[in-house]
């Protein structure tokens, strides 16, 4: 959290929009655990990880799309015979990793 | 303030607090803050579910311990994140050692806090990315730091005036980590004399001295490596040793005889 937090601050600044993608469950030897994030505005920047470099450029891809759709989403990877020449965890493992717009809006009552 | 204000608020100022998000179909995003005191702020979408959440919070909390948990009772699923302040380091001495041991600690997240009287050591020059410098003796400093296991005291002077008073200040007040410097018989010599001033053997043997892994470290960087690679082992409750050792203690029969047959 504390290390993507730099980047949000100043992305908001920027006035751009953000999605945040956090690691919710990580099973087995996952590189990074639950609560690694990985931080992406509209315009494609990134900061932060959620595994070892695996599945990042996948993740990104879903980001963007919850920037334009607004709607979170999971995801979830594994390694798995037929997802080895896919998008999978090199490391072994499984994680889980929600996807969201930066919740921003709305004051509290 | 929005929720995501406040936690961002929360984590920059290093305030503890438990982060809960629901991951799923029925309201995916909701959150709530949960704090140490037991307040909270924002809502999961139900009561009932806020509630029991809030106890799970604390618990998790208590253990350090992040997880998504199923309420299946309210078909959610809730992601529970404890965020603790920073661990903060406290060096007592602004000797040469102190300066790479900086260094590491700020890269690692750490904040940093130097104690000297000498202010020929403690000063903002030899150590412009402290956090705090000190400039008291340990016992006068110790009363502005709070002692939790998240903190690590290291002590580097070399002056038993300063070394001892400040081992005598934290030893068994339930920091994360005590280390101090010195030789094998320095520390013989320290601790017959700190066993007169009333410390337990059992306060003395919490310390970590002599200070850090062995790894044969022989410059000043090295030897601060050495101590941050030990205060980090300690703080997540590692061993220290060499991984590949413990692969081939548990794994080695099998893959000998793996590889013999092939």
């Amino acid at each position: 959290m504390r290390d993507v937090l730099d980047a949000i601050q100043r992305w908001r600044a920027e006035g751009k929009k953000i999605a945040v993608a956090t690691v919710i469950k990580a099973e087995g030897s996952a590189p990074r655990r639950e609560g690694a994030r990985l931080v992406v505005s509209e315009t494609g920047e990134l900061v932060g990880s959620v595994s070892g470099g695996c599945v990042e450029g996948d993740v990104l891809t879903n980001a963007l799309d919850v920037i334009e759709t607004g709607r979170p989403r999971l995801l979830r990877y594994a390694i798995t015979d037929d997802m080895v020449w896919d998008v999978g965890l090199a490391c072994g493992g499984a994680i889980e990793v929600w996807v969201e717009p930066l919740p921003d809006e709305g004051d509290l009552a | 303030m929005s929720v995501q204000r406040l936690l961002e608020e929360a984590v920059a100022n290093g305030r503890a607090v438990v982060h809960t998000l629901r991951v799923d179909e029925s309201a995916p995003g909701a959150r709530m803050l949960v704090w140490p005191n037991g307040e909270r702020t924002g809502s999961l979408g139900a009561p009932a579910l806020d509630e029991i959440v809030t106890q799970d919070a604390l618990d998790l909390l208590n253990a350090n311990r992040r997880e998504t948990r199923e309420y299946p009772e309210h078909q959610a699923r809730v992601f529970i994140e404890p965020l603790l302040s920073p661990p903060h380091l406290v060096i007592f001495g602004g000797v040469h050692i102190a300066i790479p041991l900086v260094t590491f600690a700020k890269t690692l997240g750490y904040r940093v806090t130097i104690v000297d009287p000498r202010t020929k050591f403690a000063n903002r020059e030899r150590f412009p990315h402290a956090d705090a410098i000190i400039p008291l003796w340990p016992d006068k400093a110790v009363e502005q730091l709070e002692m939790t296991p998240s903190t690590a005291f290291v002590i580097l002077t070399h002056d038993p005036k300063i070394d001892e008073p400040a081992l005598k200040s934290v030893v068994g007040k339930g920091a994360g980590y005590v280390g101090a410097i010195g030789s094998r018989k320095t520390h013989a010599e320290r601790f017959r004399r700190m066993a007169q001033h009333g410390l337990s053997t059992d306060d003395l043997r919490e310390v970590y001295a002599p200070i850090g892994l062995d790894l044969k470290a022989e410059t000043p960087e090295e030897i601060a490596l050495a101590i941050m690679a030990e205060i980090v082992a300690v703080m997540r409750g590692g061993r220290g040793g060499f991984l590949r050792d413990a692969f081939w203690r548990t794994m080695g029969d099998a893959i000998a005889d793996n590889t013999q047959t092939t």
